[in-house]
């Protein structure tokens, strides 16, 4: 099949598309190529949504660059393989075939990277091989003769290091030059793998073999049978606890911030429905979530840098026998753990895994790991009924509390995936899994990392949640109480009226009607609850209560039963609209999503009646 | 017959070929993707921490974690 030679005027843009095995370094060259000139589809996972980014080369050619996902063969074995063997091919259904691959390879790994770089020599479409790490595979003692490599391989290699900018100017300037001519294929029945010994034997030479390199040390450790686990449990610890302590003086600090704002702005407004409306409405439910901006970055920070420095995979690892237990591999271990931010990146990071069946299980349970819209939800409620205090002399009760929130949160997630599996016909799962080279977190990648899903949280803030607050606000403000009404306001609104409906259906698990109104507008997004609270109780209680005083306001009016039940609640409930759309979109069939509302509201429901009741039959209210 | 789920750990070993468990085994055949071919020389690093299982298998200059029945398809010799 004769694949058209693009034709290049100098201003037509090109495009291209960066290729490779996972691990190579393609996300990495990819921002250091782009910066921040990116576009990440919504919901942005690890690699596995569309990445698209735009940069010149110095004599000004304009590039749009796609970051394929990683794939080792284009026989793919997962949906997330499938997009890049269908771009590759040119078959994808919405992307146009690139006019140039960039095969990037690791130079610490080229018998496993050269092997998918032949492969992609039968695509007949024109590609320049990035040779990455050049700086490491060096230090390690390795040589290798470019030069006479490129000659064999008939496609031209640039080295680059993809840590820093300079590092990435080769390919730049590469990108200057004429599009090569596609690479000849392979001869008929060539062996791949013997063609790869060849090259290796000709080209490199490695005076590092046998001699014990970092990862020998550090995999001594991490993947040890007794301290491999012990230094997970303290890692996984430590991220809770910092979570929640590093964010606090942070988190203050905004709140102050935004207390301030809102006065500064509304000062010159006149009493009445506008300033009530932008006061209680806008900044009011906009600022209490924004708070939490801080301890979700935390969060994502650390997931990020776990993933980067190759850690994640050997965290898979030491669970892959827990992640059997389940019924599942450990390959859903990153997904679940990435669920821990936000359900939807991990839902959509289940691509990654190959056995279907493994993948939807995954997706089920992906909600029950608790989500970082929670934590907003959690903060309030510990903050207002947990007692700020230490045990065992180091650990704060507050921060146990939490911890014990995610593990029952996980507990439930293994429980509920075996019940899934149980009773099908057992076949195998697939754990095959690479565990690369131990990597110093890239600051420049953890940084856009953040700053996406900063933008990301804070456009959700912008349009879903501030538009809910205000739609909130209207429900509660109107209609408006009679003339010479005694009560509070919003007990004639909507909102009141609407949630005094649903009172019957969660009186027996404790919640008041403040509760069951804010866990409509909840349902868009769970941190909406926190803002949602404070709309109802500002305008039932008084005129100006800033959404601070919710604190004092929650301990002084809700038992403890209605707490520790709502915290149960949010445990389980797919309080979550988004998640739902997007397991729908993952899984292609409503079925499933009704089935997982279904069974997340029981849970829900059945948890926050059981701790509803303990809590009151130990504390002994009435 | 001699499988790379029973190789000691720390000890080294040649592949001497993939086994398909079913026609077409997908799992054998991304093993070959991943470099489990005749002739490669390979090493357990580390086993799980309940009933040693995954594995940890070094491979040239790769590392994979496999499960014991994905192992027990790659058939061993003895170094020279």
């Amino acid at each position: 099949m004769a694949s058209p030679t693009p034709s290049l005027q100098a201003d037509s843009t090109l495009h291209i598309a960066l290729v490779g095995n996972p691990n190579c370094g393609k996300t990495s060259l990819f921002n250091q190529l782009t910066g921040s000139r990116q576009k990440v589809a919504n919901y942005a996972g690890v690699t596995v949504e569309r990445k698209e980014g735009f940069f010149s080369t110095p004599q000004g050619r304009s590039v749009r660059v796609l970051d394929l996902p990683g794939a080792y063969s284009l026989s793919s074995t997962s949906p997330d393989e499938d997009v890049t063997r269908d771009v590759c091919l040119g078959r994808h259904r919405t992307e146009t075939r690139p006019q140039l691959l960039i095969g990037v390879v690791s130079a610490t790994n080229l018998r496993l990277h050269l092997r998918f770089l032949l492969e992609l020599r039968s695509l007949g479409v024109p590609i320049i091989v990035a040779l990455n790490m050049m700086d490491e595979a060096k230090r390690s003692g390795m040589t290798i003769d470019v030069a006479g490599l490129e000659r064999d391989l008939g496609m031209p290699i640039v080295p680059v290091i993809s840590l820093h900018k300079q590092g990435v100017h080769p390919l730049l300037e590469a990108l200057d030059r004429p599009v090569p001519p596609p690479p000849a294929p392979l001869p008929d029945g060539t062996d791949i793998h013997a063609e790869v010994r060849r090259l290796i034997q000709t080209y490199v030479t490695d005076r590092s073999a046998g001699q014990e390199r970092l990862v020998d040390r550090l995999d001594r450790w991490f993947l040890h049978p007794v301290w491999g686990p012990v230094i997970l449990l303290v890692v996984l610890f430590v991220m809770f606890q910092t979570v929640f302590a590093w964010a606090q003086p942070l988190m203050d600090a905004l709140e102050g911030g935004i207390t301030m704002l809102g006065e500064l702005l509304l000062r010159p407004l006149p009493d009445g429905v506008l300033k009530s409306l932008l006061a209680d409405g806008v900044i009011a439910g906009a600022g209490t979530v924004i708070v939490f901006l801080p301890q979700i970055l935390i969060l994502f920070l650390w997931i990020l840098a776990l993933e980067e420095s190759g850690y994640l995979p050997r965290a898979a690892f030491l669970l892959d026998r827990l992640m059997a237990l389940a019924g599942l591999s450990g390959r859903s271990f990153i997904p679940l753990l990435s669920s821990f931010a936000c359900a939807i990146p991990g839902i959509m990071a289940a691509r990654t895994i190959q056995n279907p069946r493994d993948r939807l299980v995954t997706i089920l349970i992906a909600p029950l790991m608790t989500c970082s819209a929670r934590l907003p939800v959690y903060t309030l409620l510990i903050g207002a009924f947990i007692p700020h205090k230490t045990v065992l002399g180091v650990l704060g009760l507050q921060g146990l509390v939490l911890f014990a929130l995610y593990a029952v949160a996980i507990v439930s997630g293994v429980i509920a995936a075996r019940i899934m599996t149980r009773g099908v016909k057992s076949e195998e799962h697939p754990l095959l899994l690479e565990l690369p080279p131990y990597r110093r977190p890239n600051l420049k990648s953890l940084a856009l990392g953040l700053w996406q899903r900063a933008v990301m949280f804070l456009s959700r803030v912008g349009t879903i949640i501030v538009s809910l607050n205000v739609l909130l606000w209207g429900l509660s403000s109107f209609p408006l109480p009679p003339q010479g009404a005694t009560g509070a306001a919003i007990d004639y609104s909507l909102a009141g009226w609407i949630g005094h409906l649903m009172l019957p259906i969660f009186a027996p698990i404790g919640f008041n009607w403040q509760i069951c109104v804010s866990l409509i507008p909840g349902l868009a997004a769970r941190e909406v609850a926190v803002s949602a609270l404070a709309t109802v109780y500002a305008l039932g209680v008084s005129e100006d209560a800033a959404p601070e005083k919710l604190l004092p306001l929650l301990s002084s009016q809700w038992s403890i039963a209605t707490a520790l039940s709502l915290l149960a609640w949010y445990v389980y409930a797919p309080q979550c609209i988004s998640t739902l759309a997007v397991m729908r979109r993952e899984t292609r069939s409503m079925k499933i999503v009704l089935g997982a509302t279904a069974y997340l509201f029981g849970l829900a429901y059945f948890a926050a009646f059981v701790v509803y009741h303990v809590t009151k039959a130990i504390t002994g209210e009435a | 017959m001699w499988y790379l789920d029973t190789l000691p750990k720390g000890n080294y070993a040649i592949i001497d070929r993939v086994e398909e468990r079913t026609a077409a085994d997908p799992i054998s055949a991304r093993l070959c993707e991943l470099g489990f071919v005749p002739g490669e020389s390979v090493k357990i690093v580390a086993t799980g921490p309940v009933g040693a299982d995954p594995i940890a298998v070094t491979l040239g200059t790769s590392r994979f974690a496999l499960r014991k029945g994905e192992a027990a398809r790659i058939v061993l010799r003895r170094p020279v």
